[in-house]
């Protein structure tokens, strides 16, 4: 996020597209749903469902799913038509605006409208007069911008929006993405990335090459960008990959087209899972480690407003589970490494020593404050707005981005559009959430959610068991007929192995970022002759 | 802003303008006893109990009352004891508080302050009703409304600050009760399990049905760490008894969540105490998972990997991270790619 949770009450609206706040940022949605309910602050909601915060939003558009490009240039095209913009903040702080405002002309109301499956065009100018009329308005989004092939062109778009509106570098403003895992941005932060060492310096510079060599006390760091999650299968399936250290994933669960996953680990020559349960990935395995669950760790977590926080050890170590750190660490030394951590506090100091961001973060200063990266030195006190006074690169670069369709159409064989997602009582895989009584039993397994019009069409009753096909796969799954997914459009929760999602994703990725499209492809549906 | 000065208790304070008196007070360190009003939520000024005197003369709700410059404030004398005594005693004559048998023994506003003020059990002429007993309907919230005191903040919670408005009242008088929605009964309500109203609940009238059995609310010790479940990252004081159970969690007031928290941060945590947990390193032996000591395993690993990287160099070999690791967890995980495996085939599931 560029701005801070804490700021949601300085906003005077938001605009909240691709996030299902409510199910799967709860606390966030709940402070938005406050703002708006009881403080009169406006909400402008697109979404392909009719999510809950749907119901308390001054305007709604059901968009198909993977079209949010086409109706974020479509606020645009009003607000530079009718002049609505910031224009002090766009030519003080931005450039690259006469080539995009050139490229938003055809994407007129009827035109977007069009793409996006809404009936009211007008719906579209009178919401983008409200967001230029919010000073400041604070954009939310999630999973629902990334997880297409256009994944990239969604996050551009949304900084073009509020770039133009001015909504960068101001409190209340920003544009806000909600991270999905509890340390997403820590991970990333640490250089747990292909391509990037820690605070994403790009392992491809010499530079940085030398640096990490220094710090590190090695010779020979590669300067190549290494696999991403999905290209590490497709190297395994190909034979390339022949060994896979695997920490608290479970691929076999999160990864798109799960054939294709299974068939690239039962080729690999080593599979190391650790993990605190035998996964689905684990029973594949050839060494199983039993590590601890968060709640028997120290260590730090940064959340999605880059806020660094402590975690400390809640319950005694699990009787024979390790730290994945001294995991780490023993397999480490057996190769030659040589460390000597013997805490996280050991590990975190030499974080502080290469993470810029990081390095006025201490173990001490974290227990009393809230501090957000970066936080270049010990009496720096954290950053709570990004870009207040110029963008990591000086100006903000607008750029003219086009809507593209999702990879998957649907045709006559493969005629609904299937999209997942999460929702609230469970998360991801359901390793954890599954294994807890109260939200096991609350949603005890999976369902698909069909509007009542496509429910009627194929003569499904609520709560029959159906199949659901992709060219990838078929799962059999309940039905919930609910008027919240569009006709069209059909919902699954990914986090059921009985009904795994993700035996029916497609594995196409973002082409800059490869992120997997998780959120739209082709299917079909049928009944299960008894 | 302009700051006012008045004096509470003897003692000049300072405030600003919109305060009111009981926000000066405990702003400065005073506090004056008090049920329906709680820092998060809107003023109700129901219950009566932070009754101070103003200039001497008039008792007024602290809570609601305005701190004006100049104001002269007593926040206790004879007087407002026995009229706090007698608000007390109401709400013992109208309940049936036995705390032996609740919950909140020993962690309930309303005890403390019948202990503060020295409240004797009432006398039971005036008939009792006995009203409604939910603990079945809902398998995470329970609630006993023969102690609920009708401060109404679990209905200011819910609307305010998770913003379901499940809760409300019914009827009038002696009558008056909560109600879920419609008037269903909690577990066939919309409620969405977040616990908040229990949070904010000063009795025993709401209480978390996990908690049932697991011991003293002194005997409990609390630590706090970050929810697992998203990247809202929300800070939970974890309370668990002396044989190291978990028995409850609780929102912390200082993280992003500003106390609160949604069902998975509030329920779903008895995954680490599951008997399904790994408790030995296992090694495939004749393509059977086996246990074997972590010495055999880490030993297999290290060699497997540096075979695979003697034979077909550093980049055949991958790992994957997780977001739901330290942060120096992943760190040194992508350090033992890079600087001991020497592979930048490192990547966690951000993108998933
Ligand atoms: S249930 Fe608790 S919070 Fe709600 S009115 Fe009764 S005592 Fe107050
Ligand atoms: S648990 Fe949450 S949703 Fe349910 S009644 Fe309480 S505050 Fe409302
Ligand atoms: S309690 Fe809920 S909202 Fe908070 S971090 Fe956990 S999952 Fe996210
Ligand atoms: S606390 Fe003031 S009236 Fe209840």
């Amino acid at each position: 996020m560029t701005n801070s949770i804490g700021e949601i009450p300085l906003s005077e609206g938001y605009l909240v597209i691709g996030s299902n706040t409510t199910e799967n940022h709860p606390v966030i949605g709940s402070m938005i749903k406050g703002q708006v309910q009881n403080q009169g602050k406006k909400l402008i909601v697109a979404d392909p469902r009719r999510i809950e915060l749907a119901q308390f939003a001054d305007y709604y558009f059901p968009i198909n799913p993977g079209t949010n490009i086409a109706i974020l240039n479509g606020f645009m095209h009003v607000i530079v038509k009718e002049n609505l913009y910031n224009k002090e903040f766009v030519e003080a702080r931005c450039e690259g605006f006469e080539e995009m405002a050139q490229s938003l002309e055809k994407y007129t109301p009827e035109y977007v409208a069009n793409i996006c499956g809404i009936h009211k065009a007008g719906d579209i100018v009178e919401a983008a007069r409200l967001m230029a009329s919010l000073k400041p308005m604070a954009l939310y989004y999630s999973m629902g911008i990334t997880q297409f092939v256009s994944g990239v062109n969604g996050v551009k778009s949304t900084a073009n929006l509020q770039m133009l509106l001015g909504n960068m570098g101001v409190e209340g403003g920003g544009v806000n993405p909600l991270r999905g895992q509890n340390n997403v941005q820590g991970a990333c932060d640490m250089g747990a990335l292909p391509a990037t060492y820690p605070a994403y310096q790009p392992v491809a510079s010499e530079e940085n090459r030398e640096k990490y060599e220094k710090a590190w006390g090695v010779k020979e760091l590669s300067t190549k960008p290494g696999l991403t999650v999905v290209e590490i299968m497709n190297a395994a399936h190909a034979g390339d990959v022949k060994a896979l250290y695997c920490m608290g994933e479970n691929p076999i669960m999160s990864d798109p087209n799960q054939e294709h996953v299974i068939e690239a680990l039962k080729k690999l020559d080593l599979l190391v899972v650790q993990d605190i349960f035998l996964t689905e990935t684990a029973q594949y395995a050839d060494v199983v480690l039993p590590s601890c669950s968060f709640l028997e760790k120290a260590g730090t977590a940064t959340n999605t407003e880059r806020r660094v926080q402590p975690m400390h050890r809640v319950l005694k170590p699990w009787p024979g589970a390790k730290d994945d750190w001294w995991i780490i660490e023993e397999i480490a030394n057996r190769m030659g490494a040589g460390w000597t951590y013997n805490k996280p506090a050991d590990i975190f100091e030499e974080i502080r020593k290469v993470t810029p961001s990081y390095a006025g973060i201490t173990y001490k200063r974290i227990e009393k404050e809230a501090i957000q990266w970066p936080c270049p030195t010990e009496s720096h006190p954290g950053t709570k707005v990004l870009h207040r006074e110029s963008f990591g690169r000086g100006k903000g670069l607008f750029t003219a981005i086009e809507y593209t369709p999702p990879y998957e159409e649907t045709d006559r064989e493969y005629p609904l559009v299937l999209t997942t997602g999460r929702i609230l009582q469970h998360f991801h895989t359901g390793t954890m959430t599954r294994n807890s009584r109260i939200l096991d039993e609350t949603v005890p397994e999976g369902w698909v959610e069909i509007h009542p019009n496509d429910a009627s069409n194929f003569n499904f009753t609520n709560g029959e068991v159906i199949s659901v096909s992709t060219r990838r796969g078929s799962i059999r799954i309940r039905v919930r007929v609910a008027e919240r997914s569009k006709p069209g459009v059909i919902f699954l929760p990914f986090h059921f192995y009985e009904s795994c999602a993700n035996r029916l994703t497609v594995d196409c990725l973002d082409p800059v970022c490869k992120i997997p499209e998780y959120k739209v492809c082709s299917c079909k549906v049928e009944k299960i002759s008894a | 802003m302009n700051k006012i000065k008045l004096t509470i208790d003897g003692k000049v304070v300072s405030g600003y303008p919109n305060q009111t008196i009981l926000e000066v007070a405990s702003d400065n360190g005073i506090d004056i006893p008090h049920l329906c009003y709680h820092p998060k939520l809107s003023k109700s000024g129901q219950c009566r109990l932070c009754i101070v005197r103003i200039g001497g003369k008039m008792l007024k709700a602290s809570c609601t009352e305005l701190a004006m410059d100049g104001m002269n404030v007593v926040t206790e004398d004879e007087g407002i004891i026995a009229a706090r005594k007698l608000v007390l005693g109401l709400l013992l004559q109208e309940g049936n508080h036995n705390c032996l048998y609740c919950e909140a023994n020993g962690d309930c506003e309303l005890q403390r302050y019948c202990r503060m003020h020295d409240m004797e059990p009432p006398s039971r002429e005036i008939p009792f009703h006995e009203r409604e007993v939910d603990y079945v309907s809902s398998n995470a919230l329970r609630r006993n409304e023969n102690v609920c005191i009708l401060c109404g903040r679990c209905v200011r919670a819910c609307g305010e600050l998770q913003v379901s408005s499940i809760w409300g009242f019914a009827e009038r008088g002696h009558r008056t009760h909560l109600i879920a929605d419609d008037d269903r009964r909690i577990g066939e309500s919309n409620c969405v399990k977040c616990g908040t109203c229990v949070q904010l609940c000063p009795t025993g009238a709401l209480s978390f049905q996990p908690v049932l059995g697991k011991g003293l609310n002194w005997e409990l010790s609390k630590e706090s760490s970050i929810c697992i479940y998203c990247g809202v990252g929300c800070k939970i004081d974890f309370y668990t008894n002396p044989q190291g159970q978990l028995v409850k969690a609780m929102g912390n007031d200082e993280g992003p969540n500003k106390g609160q928290l949604c069902v998975k941060g509030r329920f779903g945590f008895d995954f680490a105490q599951s008997p399904k947990r790994l408790s030995k390193p296992l090694v495939r032996k004749d393509g059977i998972l086996s246990e074997a000591s972590w010495k055999e395993a880490l030993d297999f690993v290290a060699a497997g990997l540096t075979k695979i990287k003697e034979e077909h160099g550093p980049d055949a070999i991958a790992g994957l991270s997780s977001a739901k690791c330290t942060n120096e967890e992943n760190y040194l995980m992508q350090k033992f790619m890079r600087a001991v495996v020497g592979t930048n085939n490192v990547d966690h599931c951000a993108r998933l």
